[in-house]
């Protein structure tokens, strides 16, 4: 069972505020869904290698990829995307000054 | 479908401007109840399809996708629309570029009347966790299309597009098609490139077409299927024409019928009747059906609930208020001279939903210092289990045939109270996902509650890589029907 503490540990990680009430009810659902999950220890994967996760796609791991992708690899090389593309981009910034995305004081 | 539509194009019995007028006017009639839309594209669209009528008059040949209406699910990037993906952080965001499924579609002409609506960032089965409205399946206005492709599924089932592409992690494609009486394939992982899909969990996320006819999924997938170099996972290189591959034949195919899947304790009788006559269809038609057991299935869930969430707190960090989406500081009066830390706090408490919040914390947990082994490397391992059991399966059988929900379309607020019995009608959807299969939702019958016929789908999974076998098994059945 996972306290109110922990629940409140758990959205400092994550970055997000949440309410002493929010807390209380996250604490039963994810205790709910974490019992839930327990099932996995019943799974016997002695001398199993892991799958690995996606962002490995371009390297060899021990256990492999899902569908058994092997060093994809491309040229390492700078594609500079069009000015076009970059003014969208600038377009969603929440807030701007000139062309920079602005970011508040950090402390 | 699309063949005929095609047909009726190049001879000029209709042009697509018509056709997509048409849509549109389909899509004000119906939509008001429905709600499968979450933005629409007239103008745009309507340019397409005169450009495509010029070519047509010229004398050019044209694809079978050109001219075509469709819909996209809300969380793929199309240039310049708005790209939501059912989320309030994502209100104001303009897709600065096309993903490569998109850019696939517009060299083939394909004619976007707009973004379909979803469970927020695609998480959930019912389409009840979008931000912005709730859809209604068009069998039954009571009740939920499914999730989280619920627009693009109610979309086709109402007759608001021709075809439409959705996203599936644990079956968002297939168990919505299910619950709306249409077609709905999850490619196997790697064949279609998730570049410019927004990312939920980027080792099951999948790209894969909603359609009327087998035919139809079989002609769209031709045409997003392929390697990228923007997506290092997508490794098959597009050669397969799946339409070609449709004979219909399947003498001797050994169809496998897992145990587990038609013994499951959710499963509804009704439904399961169905899916046992469906099975004893394929015998008639010339299928070998074969007992099999996939023990490990059993942990499918439990490993999903897993995974998915831990890929889901990583890949959500970027939606911190400062880089795009929404900003507290910008939308509330109120929240003036905040810190950065607090902006992130702050802007993903307000704009971020209940079952997203659920999910970030559930992975930040099982990926925090002293659980990862416990949580998401068990997975992993019992995901390699999982996989192994498919490959061993896959000597003895082509095919593995079971219900794709446990239950039809159930009602709307029905499951929203409780995350855990929601998670359970992907029971049989996640599998695919986890071991990477491909996997089709075909409607094998319905039920018929209180006087309403709530369609029920039929899955079929196949090996990797192999949609030929997989789309042309599916098409027996929808032939021999």
């Amino acid at each position: 069972m996972l306290s109110k503490s922990e629940v409140q540990k758990i959205a400092q990680l994550a970055r997000i505020e949440i309410t002493d009430k929010e807390a209380e009810k996250y604490s039963t659902e994810l205790s709910a869904i974490l019992g839930f999950v327990e099932k996995l220890n019943e799974a016997n994967t002695e001398g199993i290698e892991p799958i690995a996760p996606a962002r490995l796609a371009t390297r060899s791991v021990s256990g492999g990829h899902i569908t058994g992708a092997k060093n994809v690899t491309r040229e390492d090389k700078v594609i500079e995307a069009s000015s076009e593309t970059k003014d969208k981009i600038i377009k969603n910034f929440p807030e701007k000054k000139d062309r920079f995305d602005k970011v508040k004081a950090v402390f | 479908m699309i063949r005929d539509l095609h047909n009726k194009l190049i001879n000029q019995a209709i042009t697509s401007e018509k056709l997509t007028e048409e849509y549109f006017a389909k899509i004000e009639e119906k939509d008001p109840e429905i709600k499968a839309y979450l933005s629409l594209n007239k103008e745009f669209a309507l340019d397409k399809a005169r450009a495509v009528d010029r070519k047509i008059k010229r004398g050019e040949e044209i694809g079978l996708l050109a001219g075509i209406p469709c819909a996209i699910k809300d969380n793929i990037c199309v240039e310049n629309l708005p790209t939501t993906a059912g989320s309030k952080i994502l209100e104001n965001y303009i897709a600065p570029y096309d993903a490569t499924v998109i850019k696939k579609l517009k060299k083939e002409e394909a004619v976007f009347l707009g973004k379909t609506n979803l469970d927020e960032f695609a998480m959930g089965s019912s389409t009840e966790n979008s931000a912005y409205q709730l859809t209604r399946n068009p069998h039954d206005a009571t009740r939920v299309p499914g999730g989280s492709s619920g627009g693009s599924a109610a979309a086709v089932a109402a007759g608001e597009c021709v075809w439409a592409l959705g996203s599936d992690t644990g079956g968002s494609i297939r168990q919505p098609a299910s619950f709306c009486g249409t077609v709905g394939l999850k490619p196997t992982y790697g064949l279609v490139s998730r570049y410019g899909l927004i990312a939920m969990a980027s080792s099951l996320d999948q790209i894969g077409p909603i359609t009327q006819t087998v035919e139809d999924a079989a002609i769209v997938l031709t045409r997003i299927a392929g390697a990228d170099r923007n997506d290092a996972t997508a490794m098959k290189s597009a050669e397969t024409v799946y339409e070609n591959c449709l004979s219909g034949e399947i003498k001797d195919l050994r169809i496998g019928l897992p145990k587990e899947y038609f013994e499951g304790e959710g499963l509804d009788s009704k439904v399961k009747e169905i899916i046992e006559r469906a099975a004893q269809k394929y015998e008639k038609l010339g299928a070998k059906l074969v007992d099999i057991n996939l023990p490990s299935s059993e942990y499918a869930l439990a490993t999903y609930y897993i995974i998915m969430p831990c890929e889901v707190s990583s890949n959500l960090a970027r939606f911190d208020g400062i880089r795009f989406g929404k900003s507290i500081e910008k939308e509330i009066e109120s929240e003036k001279n905040l810190v950065l830390k607090e902006i992130y706090f702050k802007s993903r408490a307000r704009y971020l939903g209940k079952e997203v919040k659920r999910r970030i914390m559930l992975g930040t947990y099982a990926l925090s210092a002293g659980y990862y082994d416990q949580y998401y490397k068990k997975a992993q391992k019992v995901r390699a289990l999982i996989k192994k059991e498919f490959k061993e399966t896959f000597k003895k059988v082509d095919i593995i045939l079971g219900p794709t929900a446990p239950t039809s379309a159930f009602r709307i607020g029905e499951k929203t109270q409780n995350p855990l019995e929601m998670y359970l009608s992907d029971v049989y959807t996640v599998t695919a996902n986890i071991a990477g299969l491909p996997a089709i939702s075909i409607p094998a019958g319905s039920v018929k509650i209180e006087d309403r016929n709530l369609p029920v789908g039929l899955q079929l999974m196949g090996k990797w890589f192999d949609e030929e076998k997989l789309l042309n098994a599916a098409y027996s059945f929808e032939a021999g029907k």
